[in-house]
Protein backbone atom coordinates (compact mmCIF):
# COMPACT_ATOMS: atom_id res chain seq x y z
CA UNK A 1 0.00 0.00 0.00
CA UNK A 2 1.95 2.83 0.97
CA UNK A 3 5.76 3.30 0.90
CA UNK A 4 6.61 6.58 2.02
CA UNK A 5 7.69 7.53 5.11
CA UNK A 6 4.74 9.30 5.92
CA UNK A 7 2.79 5.82 6.68
CA UNK A 8 5.45 4.38 8.23
CA UNK A 9 3.77 4.53 11.66
CA UNK A 10 0.83 3.03 10.62
CA UNK A 11 2.29 0.44 8.22
CA UNK A 12 4.20 -1.16 10.84
CA UNK A 13 1.05 -1.31 13.00
CA UNK A 14 -1.29 -2.71 9.82
CA UNK A 15 1.80 -5.43 9.22
CA UNK A 16 0.81 -6.96 12.21
CA UNK A 17 -2.29 -7.42 12.10
CA UNK A 18 -2.60 -8.00 8.32
CA UNK A 19 -6.77 -8.31 7.87
CA UNK A 20 -8.39 -5.02 7.23
CA UNK A 21 -11.82 -6.92 8.81
CA UNK A 22 -12.82 -8.00 11.96
CA UNK A 23 -14.46 -10.67 9.87
CA UNK A 24 -11.90 -12.23 8.72
CA UNK A 25 -10.72 -13.82 12.16
CA UNK A 26 -14.54 -13.93 13.14
CA UNK A 27 -14.49 -17.78 11.50
CA UNK A 28 -11.83 -19.11 13.84
CA UNK A 29 -12.71 -16.86 16.99
CA UNK A 30 -14.68 -19.27 18.76
CA UNK A 31 -14.90 -18.61 22.84
CA UNK A 32 -12.15 -21.10 23.28
CA UNK A 33 -9.78 -18.61 21.66
CA UNK A 34 -10.94 -15.12 22.15
CA UNK A 35 -8.21 -13.49 19.98
CA UNK A 36 -8.08 -9.53 19.56
CA UNK A 37 -9.70 -8.31 16.60
CA UNK A 38 -7.26 -7.29 13.74
CA UNK A 39 -6.45 -3.62 14.01
CA UNK A 40 -8.17 -1.21 11.55
CA UNK A 41 -5.83 -0.29 8.76
CA UNK A 42 -5.93 2.76 6.75
CA UNK A 43 -7.01 0.93 3.04
CA UNK A 44 -6.76 2.34 -0.37
CA UNK A 45 -10.14 4.34 -1.65
CA UNK A 46 -10.71 4.64 -5.38
CA UNK A 47 -13.54 6.68 -5.73
CA UNK A 48 -15.18 8.93 -8.59
CA UNK A 49 -13.53 11.88 -6.86
CA UNK A 50 -10.04 10.10 -6.76
CA UNK A 51 -10.51 9.57 -10.43
CA UNK A 52 -11.27 13.05 -11.34
CA UNK A 53 -8.29 14.02 -9.41
CA UNK A 54 -5.95 11.66 -10.97
CA UNK A 55 -7.10 13.13 -14.46
CA UNK A 56 -6.77 16.24 -13.27
CA UNK A 57 -3.15 15.99 -11.86
CA UNK A 58 -1.59 13.09 -13.48
CA UNK A 59 2.12 14.26 -12.56
CA UNK A 60 1.60 14.46 -9.06
CA UNK A 61 1.84 11.39 -6.59
CA UNK A 62 -1.41 11.70 -4.72
CA UNK A 63 -2.22 8.87 -2.56
CA UNK A 64 -5.95 8.52 -1.63
CA UNK A 65 -6.83 6.67 1.50
CA UNK A 66 -9.30 5.80 4.08
CA UNK A 67 -9.70 4.99 7.16
CA UNK A 68 -13.35 4.46 9.75
CA UNK A 69 -14.61 5.20 6.71
CA UNK A 70 -13.23 8.79 6.34
CA UNK A 71 -11.16 9.48 3.28
CA UNK A 72 -8.29 11.20 3.14
CA UNK A 73 -5.62 12.11 0.46
CA UNK A 74 -1.73 12.50 1.11
CA UNK A 75 -0.53 15.38 -1.48
CA UNK A 76 2.74 17.02 -2.19
CA UNK A 77 3.02 20.44 -0.85
CA UNK A 78 3.28 22.31 -3.88
CA UNK A 79 0.38 20.69 -4.87
CA UNK A 80 -1.67 21.62 -2.28
CA UNK A 81 -3.14 24.87 -3.88
CA UNK A 82 -3.58 24.05 -7.60
CA UNK A 83 -5.59 20.79 -6.12
CA UNK A 84 -8.09 23.08 -3.31
CA UNK A 85 -8.52 25.16 -5.71
CA UNK A 86 -9.96 22.88 -8.19
CA UNK A 87 -12.01 20.68 -5.25
CA UNK A 88 -13.81 23.82 -4.71
CA UNK A 89 -14.33 24.57 -8.28
CA UNK A 90 -14.69 21.77 -10.14
CA UNK A 91 -16.00 19.46 -6.95
CA UNK A 92 -17.84 21.46 -4.99
CA UNK A 93 -16.06 21.43 -1.48
CA UNK A 94 -17.13 24.68 -0.42
CA UNK A 95 -16.68 24.90 2.87
CA UNK A 96 -13.18 24.55 4.50
CA UNK A 97 -13.97 23.80 8.42
CA UNK A 98 -10.61 23.10 9.80
CA UNK A 99 -7.07 23.63 8.75
CA UNK A 100 -4.27 22.50 11.31
CA UNK A 101 -0.97 20.64 11.56
CA UNK A 102 0.40 17.98 13.38
CA UNK A 103 4.37 17.92 14.43
CA UNK A 104 6.00 14.29 13.76
CA UNK A 105 9.64 15.54 14.92
CA UNK A 106 10.74 11.77 13.73
CA UNK A 107 9.72 11.80 10.28
CA UNK A 108 11.97 13.98 7.78
CA UNK A 109 9.00 15.84 6.47
CA UNK A 110 8.27 17.00 10.39
CA UNK A 111 4.74 18.64 9.70
CA UNK A 112 1.38 17.42 8.43
CA UNK A 113 -0.19 19.87 7.59
CA UNK A 114 -4.35 19.22 8.00
CA UNK A 115 -7.26 20.21 5.45
CA UNK A 116 -10.74 19.28 6.98
CA UNK A 117 -12.85 19.83 3.78
CA UNK A 118 -16.76 19.45 3.52
CA UNK A 119 -19.41 20.16 0.58
CA UNK A 120 -22.37 21.32 0.72
CA UNK A 121 -24.27 19.86 -2.31
CA UNK A 122 -22.26 16.51 -2.11
CA UNK A 123 -22.93 16.14 2.19
CA UNK A 124 -19.66 14.50 2.11
CA UNK A 125 -16.56 15.07 4.25
CA UNK A 126 -12.09 15.35 2.73
CA UNK A 127 -9.57 15.66 4.04
CA UNK A 128 -6.29 16.55 2.33
CA UNK A 129 -2.56 15.81 4.55
CA UNK A 130 0.22 17.90 2.69
CA UNK A 131 4.00 17.02 4.53
CA UNK A 132 5.79 19.34 5.24
CA UNK A 133 9.46 19.82 6.03
CA UNK A 134 10.72 22.45 9.09
CA UNK A 135 11.74 24.79 7.10
CA UNK A 136 9.22 24.63 4.26
CA UNK A 137 7.09 26.90 4.03
CA UNK A 138 3.24 26.14 2.11
CA UNK A 139 1.14 28.57 -0.33
CA UNK A 140 -1.57 29.70 1.62
CA UNK A 141 -5.32 29.02 0.63
CA UNK A 142 -6.84 32.24 1.94
CA UNK A 143 -7.64 32.85 -1.95
CA UNK A 144 -9.66 29.96 -1.99
CA UNK A 145 -11.45 29.52 1.50
CA UNK A 146 -11.77 33.10 3.77
CA UNK A 147 -12.15 30.70 6.67
CA UNK A 148 -8.57 29.92 5.95
CA UNK A 149 -7.05 33.21 7.20
CA UNK A 150 -6.87 32.99 11.06
CA UNK A 151 -6.79 29.23 11.16
CA UNK A 152 -3.31 29.44 9.24
CA UNK A 153 -2.38 32.23 11.63
CA UNK A 154 -3.38 29.82 14.44
CA UNK A 155 -0.76 27.22 12.45
CA UNK A 156 2.31 29.50 11.84
CA UNK A 157 1.66 30.63 16.12
CA UNK A 158 1.74 26.89 17.37
CA UNK A 159 4.11 25.48 15.01
CA UNK A 160 5.80 28.12 13.43
CA UNK A 161 4.57 26.84 9.78
CA UNK A 162 4.69 29.80 7.48
CA UNK A 163 2.30 30.13 4.82
CA UNK A 164 3.18 31.78 1.73
CA UNK A 165 0.96 35.14 0.54
CA UNK A 166 -1.43 35.11 3.61
CA UNK A 167 -2.20 38.76 4.29
CA UNK A 168 -1.42 38.93 7.43
CA UNK A 169 0.55 36.11 9.35
CA UNK A 170 1.31 37.03 12.78
CA UNK A 171 0.77 35.20 16.01
CA UNK A 172 -3.07 35.16 17.24
CA UNK A 173 -3.70 33.33 20.15
CA UNK A 174 -0.05 33.98 21.49
CA UNK A 175 1.44 38.09 22.32
CA UNK A 176 3.35 39.04 19.35
CA UNK A 177 6.95 38.69 20.71
CA UNK A 178 6.16 35.73 22.10
CA UNK A 179 9.22 33.39 21.11
CA UNK A 180 8.66 29.45 20.44
CA UNK A 181 6.65 27.19 19.31
CA UNK A 182 4.47 25.51 21.88
CA UNK A 183 2.16 22.80 19.93
CA UNK A 184 5.59 21.08 18.84
CA UNK A 185 7.00 18.35 20.19
CA UNK A 186 10.48 19.49 21.56
CA UNK A 187 8.11 22.25 23.09
CA UNK A 188 7.86 21.35 26.92
CA UNK A 189 4.74 20.93 28.58
CA UNK A 190 6.32 23.61 31.36
CA UNK A 191 8.05 25.62 29.22
CA UNK A 192 7.59 29.27 28.77
CA UNK A 193 8.83 31.96 26.83
CA UNK A 194 10.07 33.54 30.59
CA UNK A 195 11.60 36.47 28.86
CA UNK A 196 8.44 37.83 28.11
CA UNK A 197 6.30 36.77 31.07
CA UNK A 198 9.47 38.29 33.09
CA UNK A 199 9.57 41.90 31.14
CA UNK A 200 5.32 42.12 30.54
CA UNK A 201 3.76 40.28 33.71
CA UNK A 202 7.00 41.23 36.49
CA UNK A 203 7.07 38.16 37.92
CA UNK A 204 9.68 35.46 38.08
CA UNK A 205 7.97 32.47 36.08
CA UNK A 206 4.46 31.83 34.99
CA UNK A 207 5.13 28.22 37.04
CA UNK B 1 7.94 80.50 28.37
CA UNK B 2 4.76 79.03 27.45
CA UNK B 3 4.57 76.73 24.54
CA UNK B 4 2.82 77.43 21.38
CA UNK B 5 0.42 75.40 20.22
CA UNK B 6 1.10 73.13 17.32
CA UNK B 7 -0.31 73.61 14.41
CA UNK B 8 -2.40 70.47 13.28
CA UNK B 9 -3.32 68.27 15.85
CA UNK B 10 -4.74 65.02 15.84
CA UNK B 11 -8.06 66.30 16.76
CA UNK B 12 -8.33 67.23 12.68
CA UNK B 13 -8.00 63.32 11.77
CA UNK B 14 -11.04 62.08 11.05
CA UNK B 15 -10.65 58.52 11.85
CA UNK B 16 -9.78 57.36 15.17
CA UNK B 17 -8.55 53.94 16.70
CA UNK B 18 -10.14 53.15 19.88
CA UNK B 19 -9.66 50.16 21.43
CA UNK B 20 -12.72 48.16 22.92
CA UNK B 21 -11.75 45.68 25.92
CA UNK B 22 -10.26 42.81 26.86
CA UNK B 23 -12.38 44.41 30.08
CA UNK B 24 -15.40 45.34 28.97
CA UNK B 25 -18.82 44.60 29.82
CA UNK B 26 -20.30 43.38 26.53
CA UNK B 27 -17.61 41.78 24.80
CA UNK B 28 -18.82 38.29 26.41
CA UNK B 29 -15.20 37.31 27.97
CA UNK B 30 -11.76 38.87 27.29
CA UNK B 31 -11.73 39.60 23.55
CA UNK B 32 -10.43 42.83 22.36
CA UNK B 33 -11.51 44.33 19.57
CA UNK B 34 -9.58 47.50 17.74
CA UNK B 35 -12.17 49.68 15.75
CA UNK B 36 -10.93 52.36 13.61
CA UNK B 37 -13.87 54.62 13.69
CA UNK B 38 -14.91 57.88 11.45
CA UNK B 39 -16.91 59.36 14.02
CA UNK B 40 -19.29 56.85 14.89
CA UNK B 41 -19.12 55.05 11.87
CA UNK B 42 -17.02 51.39 11.88
CA UNK B 43 -14.01 51.60 9.29
CA UNK B 44 -12.58 48.47 10.07
CA UNK B 45 -12.11 45.82 13.41
CA UNK B 46 -9.43 44.09 14.30
CA UNK B 47 -9.66 40.98 16.89
CA UNK B 48 -6.69 40.78 19.56
CA UNK B 49 -7.59 37.27 21.30
CA UNK B 50 -6.02 34.74 23.29
CA UNK B 51 -6.21 36.10 26.40
CA UNK B 52 -7.52 33.40 27.45
CA UNK B 53 -5.23 30.67 26.04
CA UNK B 54 -5.08 28.01 28.07
CA UNK B 55 -2.89 25.04 26.15
CA UNK B 56 -5.54 22.67 26.20
CA UNK B 57 -4.51 21.00 22.95
CA UNK B 58 -0.78 20.75 24.59
CA UNK B 59 -2.12 19.80 27.93
CA UNK B 60 -4.31 16.68 25.44
CA UNK B 61 -0.71 15.85 24.53
CA UNK B 62 -0.16 14.44 28.09
CA UNK B 63 -2.96 12.98 29.52
CA UNK B 64 -4.08 10.02 28.92
CA UNK B 65 -7.93 10.00 26.84
CA UNK B 66 -9.83 9.16 29.80
CA UNK B 67 -7.80 11.85 32.02
CA UNK B 68 -8.72 15.12 29.20
CA UNK B 69 -12.56 14.53 29.28
CA UNK B 70 -13.23 17.53 31.85
CA UNK B 71 -10.64 19.47 30.32
CA UNK B 72 -12.90 19.49 27.01
CA UNK B 73 -15.88 21.19 28.92
CA UNK B 74 -13.93 24.39 30.01
CA UNK B 75 -13.46 25.54 26.55
CA UNK B 76 -16.85 26.17 25.64
CA UNK B 77 -18.22 26.39 29.10
CA UNK B 78 -21.32 27.46 28.69
CA UNK B 79 -22.22 24.38 26.36
CA UNK B 80 -19.89 21.58 28.49
CA UNK B 81 -22.35 18.89 27.95
CA UNK B 82 -21.88 19.05 24.46
CA UNK B 83 -18.15 19.43 23.70
CA UNK B 84 -18.52 16.40 26.19
CA UNK B 85 -20.43 14.81 23.78
CA UNK B 86 -17.91 15.44 20.38
CA UNK B 87 -15.22 14.40 22.53
CA UNK B 88 -16.59 11.04 23.93
CA UNK B 89 -17.94 10.26 20.03
CA UNK B 90 -14.54 11.43 18.46
CA UNK B 91 -12.34 8.82 20.31
CA UNK B 92 -15.36 6.12 20.57
CA UNK B 93 -15.35 6.38 16.70
CA UNK B 94 -11.14 6.10 16.82
CA UNK B 95 -11.64 2.97 18.83
CA UNK B 96 -14.59 1.94 16.78
CA UNK B 97 -16.92 1.05 20.33
CA UNK B 98 -20.95 1.11 19.77
CA UNK B 99 -22.58 2.79 22.14
CA UNK B 100 -25.86 1.46 23.57
CA UNK B 101 -29.05 2.70 22.90
CA UNK B 102 -30.49 3.86 26.52
CA UNK B 103 -26.53 5.82 26.47
CA UNK B 104 -27.33 7.27 23.02
CA UNK B 105 -30.89 8.28 24.14
CA UNK B 106 -29.64 9.92 27.18
CA UNK B 107 -27.11 11.59 25.78
CA UNK B 108 -29.30 13.38 23.10
CA UNK B 109 -31.73 14.63 26.18
CA UNK B 110 -28.71 16.35 28.03
CA UNK B 111 -27.22 17.76 24.78
CA UNK B 112 -30.52 19.35 23.88
CA UNK B 113 -31.05 20.85 27.72
CA UNK B 114 -27.46 21.94 27.17
CA UNK B 115 -28.54 23.41 23.92
CA UNK B 116 -31.52 25.49 25.21
CA UNK B 117 -29.61 26.31 28.54
CA UNK B 118 -27.01 27.82 26.24
CA UNK B 119 -29.32 29.97 24.13
CA UNK B 120 -30.96 31.28 27.15
CA UNK B 121 -27.38 32.69 28.44
CA UNK B 122 -27.06 34.18 24.92
CA UNK B 123 -30.66 35.50 25.03
CA UNK B 124 -30.34 36.87 28.23
CA UNK B 125 -26.90 38.28 27.68
CA UNK B 126 -27.40 39.72 24.40
CA UNK B 127 -30.61 41.17 24.96
CA UNK B 128 -28.81 43.04 27.51
CA UNK B 129 -26.18 44.38 25.70
CA UNK B 130 -28.92 46.16 23.77
CA UNK B 131 -30.43 47.24 26.66
CA UNK B 132 -33.28 45.05 27.56
CA UNK B 133 -32.31 44.20 30.66
CA UNK B 134 -35.60 42.24 31.87
CA UNK B 135 -35.11 39.25 29.57
CA UNK B 136 -31.73 38.36 31.09
CA UNK B 137 -33.49 37.87 34.30
CA UNK B 138 -36.49 35.58 33.34
CA UNK B 139 -33.41 33.39 31.22
CA UNK B 140 -31.80 33.02 33.33
CA UNK B 141 -34.52 31.92 36.04
CA UNK B 142 -35.60 29.55 33.93
CA UNK B 143 -31.97 28.02 33.12
CA UNK B 144 -31.85 27.43 36.85
CA UNK B 145 -34.48 24.23 36.58
CA UNK B 146 -32.30 22.63 33.79
CA UNK B 147 -29.49 23.24 35.71
CA UNK B 148 -30.91 21.60 38.20
CA UNK B 149 -31.49 18.15 36.25
CA UNK B 150 -27.54 18.50 35.14
CA UNK B 151 -26.58 18.58 39.09
CA UNK B 152 -29.21 15.70 39.79
CA UNK B 153 -27.89 13.74 37.05
CA UNK B 154 -24.01 14.59 37.57
CA UNK B 155 -23.08 16.63 40.23
CA UNK B 156 -22.38 20.27 38.52
CA UNK B 157 -24.14 22.72 37.15
CA UNK B 158 -21.53 24.27 34.53
CA UNK B 159 -18.89 21.57 33.81
CA UNK B 160 -20.62 18.81 34.02
CA UNK B 161 -18.40 16.08 32.88
CA UNK B 162 -21.33 13.87 31.71
CA UNK B 163 -20.38 11.44 29.30
CA UNK B 164 -17.47 8.86 29.15
CA UNK B 165 -15.75 6.79 26.49
CA UNK B 166 -18.06 4.46 25.45
CA UNK B 167 -21.48 5.69 27.53
CA UNK B 168 -22.32 7.34 30.61
CA UNK B 169 -21.17 6.67 33.87
CA UNK B 170 -24.13 7.32 35.73
CA UNK B 171 -27.50 5.72 35.67
CA UNK B 172 -30.28 8.11 35.37
CA UNK B 173 -31.63 9.10 38.73
CA UNK B 174 -35.18 8.49 40.02
CA UNK B 175 -37.32 11.19 38.73
CA UNK B 176 -35.41 11.96 36.11
CA UNK B 177 -37.45 11.62 33.34
CA UNK B 178 -40.39 13.25 35.06
CA UNK B 179 -38.19 16.35 35.44
CA UNK B 180 -37.35 16.80 31.96
CA UNK B 181 -41.25 16.08 30.36
CA UNK B 182 -41.68 18.74 33.34
CA UNK B 183 -39.77 20.94 31.62
CA UNK B 184 -40.69 20.35 28.20
CA UNK B 185 -43.95 20.52 29.40
CA UNK B 186 -43.61 24.31 30.96
CA UNK B 187 -40.88 25.23 28.46
CA UNK B 188 -42.40 26.82 25.45
CA UNK B 189 -45.09 28.78 27.60
CA UNK B 190 -41.50 30.62 29.12
CA UNK B 191 -40.37 30.99 25.10
CA UNK B 192 -43.40 32.76 24.72
CA UNK B 193 -42.79 34.79 27.34
CA UNK B 194 -39.39 36.11 26.33
CA UNK B 195 -40.72 36.58 22.47
CA UNK B 196 -43.60 38.66 23.63
CA UNK B 197 -40.62 40.87 25.17
CA UNK B 198 -38.54 41.23 22.05
CA UNK B 199 -39.58 39.90 19.01
CA UNK B 200 -42.17 42.58 17.75
CA UNK B 201 -40.36 45.23 20.14
CA UNK B 202 -39.75 48.42 18.48
CA UNK B 203 -36.50 48.93 19.86
CA UNK B 204 -35.37 45.62 19.66
CA UNK B 205 -36.34 45.90 15.25
CA UNK B 206 -34.51 49.09 15.42
CA UNK B 207 -31.63 47.51 16.86
CA UNK B 208 -31.39 43.89 15.16
CA UNK B 209 -32.96 44.49 11.84
CA UNK B 210 -30.54 44.75 8.69
CA UNK B 211 -27.33 44.90 11.49
CA UNK B 212 -24.60 42.63 10.56
CA UNK B 213 -26.04 41.22 7.84
CA UNK B 214 -23.85 38.09 6.65
CA UNK B 215 -24.89 36.51 3.10
CA UNK B 216 -24.93 32.56 2.44
CA UNK B 217 -22.13 32.86 0.35
CA UNK B 218 -20.14 34.89 2.47
CA UNK B 219 -20.91 32.63 5.41
CA UNK B 220 -20.12 29.41 3.65
CA UNK B 221 -16.85 31.33 2.25
CA UNK B 222 -15.91 32.18 6.01
CA UNK B 223 -16.83 28.44 7.50
CA UNK B 224 -19.78 29.99 9.32
CA UNK B 225 -21.32 27.46 11.09
CA UNK B 226 -24.39 27.01 13.54
CA UNK B 227 -27.18 28.94 13.07
CA UNK B 228 -25.20 32.34 12.05
CA UNK B 229 -25.18 30.03 8.67
CA UNK B 230 -28.41 29.36 9.37
CA UNK B 231 -29.90 32.49 9.68
CA UNK B 232 -28.36 33.72 6.39
CA UNK B 233 -30.32 31.10 4.44
CA UNK B 234 -28.34 27.76 4.44
CA UNK B 235 -30.75 25.25 5.74
CA UNK B 236 -27.56 23.22 6.96
CA UNK B 237 -27.34 21.44 10.89
CA UNK B 238 -24.95 18.32 11.40
CA UNK B 239 -27.89 16.75 13.18
CA UNK B 240 -29.46 16.22 10.35
CA UNK B 241 -27.41 16.04 7.25
CA UNK B 242 -24.38 13.52 9.46
CA UNK B 243 -26.20 12.40 12.53
CA UNK B 244 -24.90 11.15 15.78
CA UNK B 245 -25.75 10.18 18.59
CA UNK B 246 -29.99 9.37 18.97
CA UNK B 247 -30.89 12.63 16.67
CA UNK B 248 -31.82 10.31 13.55
CA UNK B 249 -34.74 8.73 15.46
CA UNK B 250 -36.59 12.23 16.12
CA UNK B 251 -38.31 14.30 14.18
CA UNK B 252 -37.70 17.73 14.45
CA UNK B 253 -37.39 21.34 11.69
CA UNK B 254 -34.31 23.23 11.37
CA UNK B 255 -34.95 26.94 11.46
CA UNK B 256 -33.34 29.38 8.70
CA UNK B 257 -33.10 32.77 8.46
CA UNK B 258 -33.44 34.95 5.17
CA UNK B 259 -31.52 38.20 5.46
CA UNK B 260 -28.90 36.86 7.43
CA UNK B 261 -29.21 39.86 9.91
CA UNK B 262 -29.48 40.04 13.70
CA UNK B 263 -32.81 39.72 13.93
CA UNK B 264 -32.92 36.76 12.06
CA UNK B 265 -30.37 35.25 13.84
CA UNK B 266 -32.48 35.79 17.22
CA UNK B 267 -35.15 34.55 15.64
CA UNK B 268 -33.27 31.26 14.44
CA UNK B 269 -32.11 30.45 18.15
CA UNK B 270 -35.18 30.98 19.94
CA UNK B 271 -37.07 28.34 17.50
CA UNK B 272 -34.21 26.07 17.94
CA UNK B 273 -34.80 26.13 21.84
CA UNK B 274 -38.14 24.90 20.94
CA UNK B 275 -37.13 22.14 18.62
CA UNK B 276 -34.62 21.17 21.69
CA UNK B 277 -37.41 20.54 23.66
CA UNK B 278 -39.19 18.74 21.20
CA UNK B 279 -36.47 16.61 20.47
CA UNK B 280 -35.90 16.22 24.16
CA UNK B 281 -39.67 15.44 24.58
CA UNK B 282 -39.41 12.83 22.17
CA UNK B 283 -36.17 11.12 23.21
CA UNK B 284 -37.99 10.77 26.94
CA UNK B 285 -41.02 9.50 25.70
CA UNK B 286 -39.40 6.55 24.21
CA UNK B 287 -36.17 6.04 26.89
CA UNK B 288 -34.93 2.51 25.99
CA UNK B 289 -33.85 0.40 28.79
CA UNK B 290 -30.90 -1.57 28.92
CA UNK B 291 -26.97 -1.06 29.38
CA UNK B 292 -25.28 2.24 29.37
CA UNK B 293 -21.74 1.76 29.14
CA UNK B 294 -20.07 -0.22 25.82
CA UNK B 295 -17.47 -2.70 25.77
CA UNK B 296 -14.69 -0.05 26.25
CA UNK B 297 -11.50 -1.92 27.07
CA UNK B 298 -9.64 -1.25 30.59
CA UNK B 299 -7.51 0.58 29.53
CA UNK B 300 -8.26 3.13 26.19
CA UNK B 301 -5.40 2.85 23.23
CA UNK B 302 -6.88 3.05 20.43
CA UNK B 303 -5.15 2.26 16.64
CA UNK B 304 -3.16 4.41 14.88
CA UNK B 305 -5.32 6.50 12.79
CA UNK B 306 -7.05 9.34 13.17
CA UNK B 307 -10.16 10.64 13.12
CA UNK B 308 -12.42 13.78 12.55
CA UNK B 309 -15.64 14.09 14.29
CA UNK B 310 -18.09 17.31 14.37
CA UNK B 311 -21.19 17.94 16.05
CA UNK B 312 -23.63 20.46 15.84
CA UNK B 313 -22.72 22.44 19.00
CA UNK B 314 -24.90 25.55 20.34
CA UNK B 315 -22.25 28.04 19.01
CA UNK B 316 -21.93 25.86 15.84
CA UNK B 317 -19.98 22.79 14.32
CA UNK B 318 -17.70 21.71 17.07
CA UNK B 319 -15.09 19.23 15.62
CA UNK B 320 -12.72 16.94 17.28
CA UNK B 321 -9.26 15.78 15.53
CA UNK B 322 -7.75 13.06 17.22
CA UNK B 323 -5.09 11.35 16.42
CA UNK B 324 -3.70 8.29 18.23
CA UNK B 325 -0.45 6.93 17.85
CA UNK B 326 -1.28 3.41 19.53
CA UNK B 327 -0.45 4.73 22.86
CA UNK B 328 -2.61 5.64 26.44
CA UNK B 329 -2.41 9.34 25.48
CA UNK B 330 -3.07 10.81 22.12
CA UNK B 331 -1.05 11.98 19.80
CA UNK B 332 -3.08 15.34 18.60
CA UNK B 333 -6.15 16.57 19.96
CA UNK B 334 -7.18 19.81 18.03
CA UNK B 335 -10.46 21.38 18.58
CA UNK B 336 -11.95 23.14 15.66
CA UNK B 337 -13.61 25.61 17.68
CA UNK B 338 -17.09 27.44 16.11
CA UNK B 339 -16.70 30.40 17.96
CA UNK B 340 -13.49 30.85 16.48
CA UNK B 341 -14.34 30.30 13.26
CA UNK B 342 -17.54 32.43 13.77
CA UNK B 343 -15.80 35.85 15.53
CA UNK B 344 -13.54 36.43 12.03
CA UNK B 345 -16.75 36.96 10.55
CA UNK B 346 -17.06 39.91 12.56
CA UNK B 347 -14.98 42.83 10.55
CA UNK B 348 -17.07 41.75 7.63
CA UNK B 349 -20.27 42.04 9.19
CA UNK B 350 -19.86 45.20 10.96
CA UNK B 351 -17.85 47.38 8.61
CA UNK B 352 -20.48 50.49 7.96
CA UNK B 353 -22.52 50.17 11.08
CA UNK B 354 -22.34 52.35 14.10
CA UNK B 355 -20.54 51.42 17.06
CA UNK B 356 -23.03 50.29 19.02
CA UNK B 357 -23.91 47.79 16.17
CA UNK B 358 -20.43 46.31 16.53
CA UNK B 359 -22.15 45.18 20.52
CA UNK B 360 -24.96 43.91 19.02
CA UNK B 361 -22.65 41.63 16.32
CA UNK B 362 -20.45 40.67 18.81
CA UNK B 363 -23.54 39.40 20.77
CA UNK B 364 -25.14 38.20 17.83
CA UNK B 365 -21.92 35.58 17.13
CA UNK B 366 -22.66 33.89 20.46
CA UNK B 367 -19.23 33.72 21.08
CA UNK B 368 -17.45 31.75 24.51
CA UNK B 369 -13.92 32.84 24.70
CA UNK B 370 -13.21 29.80 26.26
CA UNK B 371 -13.37 27.93 22.93
CA UNK B 372 -11.90 31.01 20.81
CA UNK B 373 -8.68 30.85 22.81
CA UNK B 374 -8.48 27.24 24.21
Amino acid sequence: MAEDQGKEKQASGQEAAGKPAPEAKGAGGKPAAPGKPAAPAAEPWDGELVQSLRKAFPDISLEALTYRAQNYFILPRESALPVAMHLKAECGFNMLADLTAVDYPQREMRFEVIYQLYSFPRNERLRLKVPLGETESIESVVPVWGTADWLEREAYDMFGIRFEHHPDLRRILLPEEWQGYPLRKDYSILQQDTKWVQENLHIESGQ
Amino acid sequence: MMETAPKATFLDANEIVINMGPQHPSTHGVLRVILKLDGEKVLGTECVIGYLHRGVEKIAENRTYVQFTPYVDRMDYVAAVSNGLGYCEAVEKLLGVEVPPRARYVRTILTELNRITSHLLWLGTHAMDLGAFTPLFYTFREREEILKVFENYCGARLTTHAFRIGGLQYETYDGFEEQVKAICDTFPAKIDEYEVLLTLNRIWLERTKKVGILKAEDAIDLGVTGPVLRASGVQWDIRKAMPYAAYEEFEFDIPTGENGDTYDRYLVRVEEMRQALRIARQAVDRLPSGPILGKVPKVIKPAVGEVYHSIEAPKGELGYFVVSDGSTQPYRVRVRPPSFINLQALDRMVRGHLVADVVAVIGTLDIVLGEVDR
